[in-house]
């Protein structure tokens, strides 16, 4: 299993020169794939002009989307962007896309929340068509049956929103079945992806103070989220052992606190826990 | 605090004892609308689970609760005369009688205000408290009074059961089936005091008509219910508890708390009683509720905590529940199963028990199902279900496993990619099957999908077959099929049901006009003279495939190719002989099918691929399936691989691990025809279990 480090491009208050910085540490590190989050109305960097960004800085890592809200964006356009990211980078950019968590999104675009599932479908047939089998891979996340039906139809991969091992591995069960069964060859690319903090309690207690504002909108799950965020080099070794074992092909850790210590931290773990 | 618990069961006793024991200083009152000695139903069961929780939550309940139960390791499943003991499973029983008076009990000693015979008739008494805690059962007043924020769901049960109590004493829970001219009835029986047992009646509306126990006042029902359980009763008899003939209501609600108000319990949820897990969820919520409450300063994020704790757990409870009801529902489909299988299927029935499980819990049982299997006689040693061979004709499939060969997109001019065959023999399955083969060019999928409809095709699958046959015992099969409206579409290696390039396309043809996806390509109704060469050619490649030394041949009807296209009402809207009615709309698919056993070899097995169920509002549905299945009988099919879905691209698939095992089940056991079963099956367990149960002959495993 690869693992990959996330861009802070969606935690309030990182400044360019740090996006730069760590886009060029992380190429020079032990990392895979460098991920963005998609977060509207927030104090982020949009996803993909931070990946455009990081393609001119960076010459080996892979990038990638975790995810990016299709269904807010115009199909054409989007996909112009990603295969000229594609290009620009040289055949490292991975375009995961999603339906997102929060109906808000939706409203204050203007759009309806209703049939997003058939809207993302239908253009990740479009954007397949547009590119004419060249651009980027696709991968796609979501928990539901169809999820696993689009992915078999038109993408390349699953990427999973987080929580335990156990709950990926039946996702990605649900994803070679449903790949089986619509007579797909080779295997679905299996991505993962999880929060860290690491560092003395402060930096741990900031990491959870992020998670539970940037999650607030799922209620009282924040809390079980910004508990789960992991926090110490253990927890980072049992995390990355039980998604290897669980079958996972990429995982990318995304951090919690806006600092290029975090990756210089997270990758010191990595070299004790990396075969 | 102040806490209100509203209903005296055991759930809200128990949380009241629980958050005195926790803090003294708590002012709990405990509000039931009955007289303190009053109850109905018998006896509750636990799980040595249960009560393990129990002795962490609170150590004098469960000392008392353990002082008066009793316990068994068994379960009896009694049928056609037989009893066929299951051991290894551990549930303990109490009277609930006795379980509230110590749950009361300890309350008093504890300093909880109990108010018996008090109604609740206005929720707003209760605004001085801090916490109100709806303990009161299934109807409960106070989620109906916030029905618009609980959101509750309710779904009833098709069977109609009746609750007795009997004299008779046993020693396991017990499932006794009886039949009678009026229809197949169920008991669930168990023992709660060392005296008395439960006796639960249940069967379904028909029986419960024709026996006419709608119109039967209670003493008529008890009379009834006597003579037809007699052997099983053992002279006793059955006593009323102000019995009433019910159906069973399952309940979810959408949350759990709002405000300051909690739903534990049947409030909450129930989950089907065969099952046996009503008093044991409701005591287990009141634990989860005390602990979050005791975690947490503030009292939203407690019930939060609590409900994001125990709402997993009890829906995955719910959906055992909802499998094990379904399967009472249906026991008259599986009496023609033996006593052996019957009790295997009825111990697999939830999906939560295992061929392995059984085998941890009762080596014994499982030898016998073993040896029941393979005919063997009452000493010997039988191999597991999985490695006995199946007779299909006059063909013998050495094991029970079944894989198929990835689809070849690689093939030129229908010329299959060499190989694929002899590389899936070290598989160790009794039966490997080709990917769908076409019977004609315009009847491949891709341009780089293989076919049988040359001499070149068939002196290359003649290869295949011979260097598979070198290398393995397998039983050969080829699966040819039409691709229909899915035809001339690029090959699936990043894309599915995207048509070609315009120079690259062919014309494709369905039941009816239709294009199957968004980017696959216009397809036209084919007209007889199309239908009459699809037929021919279907019979042209049977021949080709019996020369070619294949054991099997299977017939594609499914996944909104062009014969399944015909089957399902919602491709197939033509006027002619081949719409409408379900045998018109079999009537092409069947034609297909006799051409292929008149030119297959009658000692060999034909097979057909059927879909099922179109996952999709007006589609097939499993009645109709039985219905195809019983044609397709009588046209010669010996074997079905059951799948579902894809009809149209719009269907909505299930992919969890059960369902389409589900399907093979229902199909093979309502319709008599042997079935081969598909969809998530990776592990040895797994075949082990759904051969043995009975719920296929067959199961094809996914090897990625």
């Amino acid at each position: 299993m690869k693992v990959g480090i996330g861009l802070p491009n969606a935690v309030p208050g990182a400044p360019r020169s740090l996006i730069e910085e760590w886009s060029r540490r992380a190429d020079a590190g032990p990392f895979s794939s460098l991920g963005v989050v998609d977060r509207p109305h927030y104090d982020a960097y949009e996803p993909m002009s931070s990946l455009a960004l990081a393609a001119s800085l960076t010459e080996r890592i892979g990038l990638v989307t975790m995810v990016v809200i299709g269904p807010l964006r115009d199909t054409a356009r989007l996909g112009e962007e990603a295969a000229t990211i594609a290009q620009v980078s040289g055949g490292r950019f991975t375009l995961g896309l999603g339906v997102g968590g929060r109906p808000g999104d939706y409203t204050k675009a203007g759009l309806s929340s209703q049939g997003r599932g058939e809207r993302l479908t239908e253009q990740l047939g479009d954007l397949r068509a547009g590119w004419n089998e060249g651009g980027p891979a696709l991968i796609v996340g979501g928990l539901s049956d169809m999820t696993s039906l689009r992915i078999a139809r038109y993408a390349d991969g699953y990427v999973h929103g987080g929580g335990p091992p156990k709950t990926f591995e039946r996702s990605a069960d649900r994803t070679r079945t449903a790949w089986n069964d619509l007579g797909r060859i080779g295997a679905p690319q299996l991505w993962a992806q999880g929060y860290f903090a690491l560092g003395d309690e402060e930096t741990v207690e900031r990491g959870r103070t992020y998670m539970r504002d940037y999650y607030s909108f799922t209620g009282p799950f924040a809390d079980r989220i910004a508990e789960g965020m992991l926090a110490t080099p253990q927890g980072i070794a049992a995390f990355v052992r039980g998604y290897a074992e669980a079958g996972c092909d990429e995982l990318v850790l995304l951090p919690a606190v806006a600092n290029i210590e975090q990756l210089m931290r997270l990758q010191e773990v990595l070299s004790g826990v990396m075969d | 605090m102040k806490v209100a618990v509203v209903g005296g069961g055991p759930a809200g006793l128990y949380c009241a004892l629980l958050l005195k024991e926790r803090d003294p200083s708590h002012e709990v009152v405990v509000i039931e609308r009955n007289p303190a000695g009053a109850t109905y139903g018998w006896g509750v069961v636990f799980s040595d689970r249960t009560l393990s929780s129990f002795r962490e939550a609170d150590l004098k309940t469960y000392e008392q609760i353990i002082e008066r139960f009793v316990m068994w390791d068994a379960i009896d499943v009694r049928y056609r005369g037989e009893v066929v003991r299951c051991g290894g499973q551990v549930f303990s029983g109490i009277a609930r009688k006795a379980l509230l008076k110590l749950l009361q009990e300890r309350c008093e000693e504890l300093g909880v205000d109990l108010q018996f015979e008090r109604e609740l008739s206005d929720p707003e008494g209760l605004k001085d408290f801090d916490l109100i805690v709806a303990a009161d059962g299934v109807r409960s007043t106070l989620r109906a009074a916030h029905e618009k924020a609980f959101k509750p769901s309710i779904q009833t049960g098709s069977a109609r059961y009746i609750w007795f109590g009997t004299k008779r004493v046993l020693d396991s829970f017990t499932f006794a089936f009886q039949e009678n001219e009026h229809g197949f009835f169920q008991a669930h029986a168990y023992p709660f005091d060392g005296e008395m047992s439960t006796f639960i009646v249940e069967c379904g509306e028909a029986a419960w008509r024709a026996a006419g126990l709608d119109a039967a006042t209670e003493d008529a029902s008890i009379a009834y219910c006597e003579r037809l359980f007699a052997p099983d009763l053992g002279g006793r008899r059955l006593i009323s508890n102000a019995s009433k003939w019910l159906q069973f209501v399952t309940l979810k609600n959408k949350t759990w708390h709002h405000d300051n108000i909690v739903l534990v319990g049947d409030a909450a949820h129930t989950a089907h009683f065969s099952i046996g897990s009503g008093t044991k969820m409701a005591m287990e919520d009141s634990i989860a509720l005390v602990d979050a409450l005791g975690k947490h300063r503030d009292i939203g994020a407690a019930l939060s905590d609590y409900e994001l704790e125990r709402k997993p757990r009890v829906q995955r409870l719910q959906e055992a529940a909802r499998q094990s009801q379904t399967f009472f529902e249906n026991t008259r489909h599986y009496k023609r199963m033996e006593p052996q299988q019957f009790a295997f299927h009825l111990m697999a029935r939830s999906g939560r028990i295992d061929y392995d499980d059984l085998r941890v819990s009762d080596n014994r049982f499982v030898d016998s199902v073993d040896r029941w299997f393979s005919s063997r006689g009452p000493a010997a040693l039988a191999q597991p279900p999985a490695f006995t061979p199946l007779m299909l004709g006059s063909v013998a499939i050495p094991n029970r496993v079944v894989v198929s060969t990835k689809p070849d997109y690689d093939a030129v001019d229908g010329l299959p990619t060499e190989g694929s065959l002899r590389d899936l023999s070290a598989a160790g399955a009794g039966m490997l099957f080709t990917s769908t083969v076409a019977v004609c060019a315009e009847g491949r999928i891709t341009p780089g999908c293989p076919g049988i409809y040359t001499d070149a095709h068939e002196r290359a699958w003649a290869k295949e077959v011979e260097d598979a046959k070198a290398k393995t015992p397998a039983v050969i099969g080829i699966t040819l099929g039409h691709a229909g409206p899915r035809g001339s579409t690029k090959p699936r290696r990043a894309v599915v049901d995207v048509a070609l390039s315009e120079e690259e396309a062919w014309p494709v043809v369905a039941a009816s006009p239709q294009r199957y996806s968004a980017l696959s390509s216009e397809a036209a109704q084919i007209d007889a003279d199309g239908i009459e060469k699809v037929v021919e050619a279907f019979r042209d490649a049977a021949q080709r495939a019996a020369r070619a030394g294949f054991d099997l041949i299977e017939v594609h009807m499914a996944h909104g190719y062009l014969l399944g296209s015909f089957i399902s009402p919602l491709t197939n809207r033509r006027t002619d002989d081949y719409g409408g009615s379900l045998e018109n709309r079999l009537r092409f698919p069947l034609e297909v099918l006799q051409a292929v056993r008149d030119e297959w070899p009658k000692e060999k097995p034909v097979g057909v691929v059927l879909t099922v169920s179109d996952w999709e509002r007006g589609g097939l549905k499993m009645s109709a399936a039985v219905a195809t299945a019983k044609s397709l009988r009588t046209h010669g099919c010996d074997i079905v691989r059951v799948v579902a879905g894809q009809t149209t691209a719009r269907s909505s698939p299930r992919y969890d691990p059960y369902f389409l095992a589900d399907l093979s089940d229902r199909l093979r056991n309502e319709s008599g025809m042997p079935t081969i079963a598909t969809g998530d099956i990776t592990s040895l367990d797994r075949v082990n279990t759904l051969i043995a149960a009975g719920q296929a002959d067959l199961c094809l495993l996914r090897v990625n």
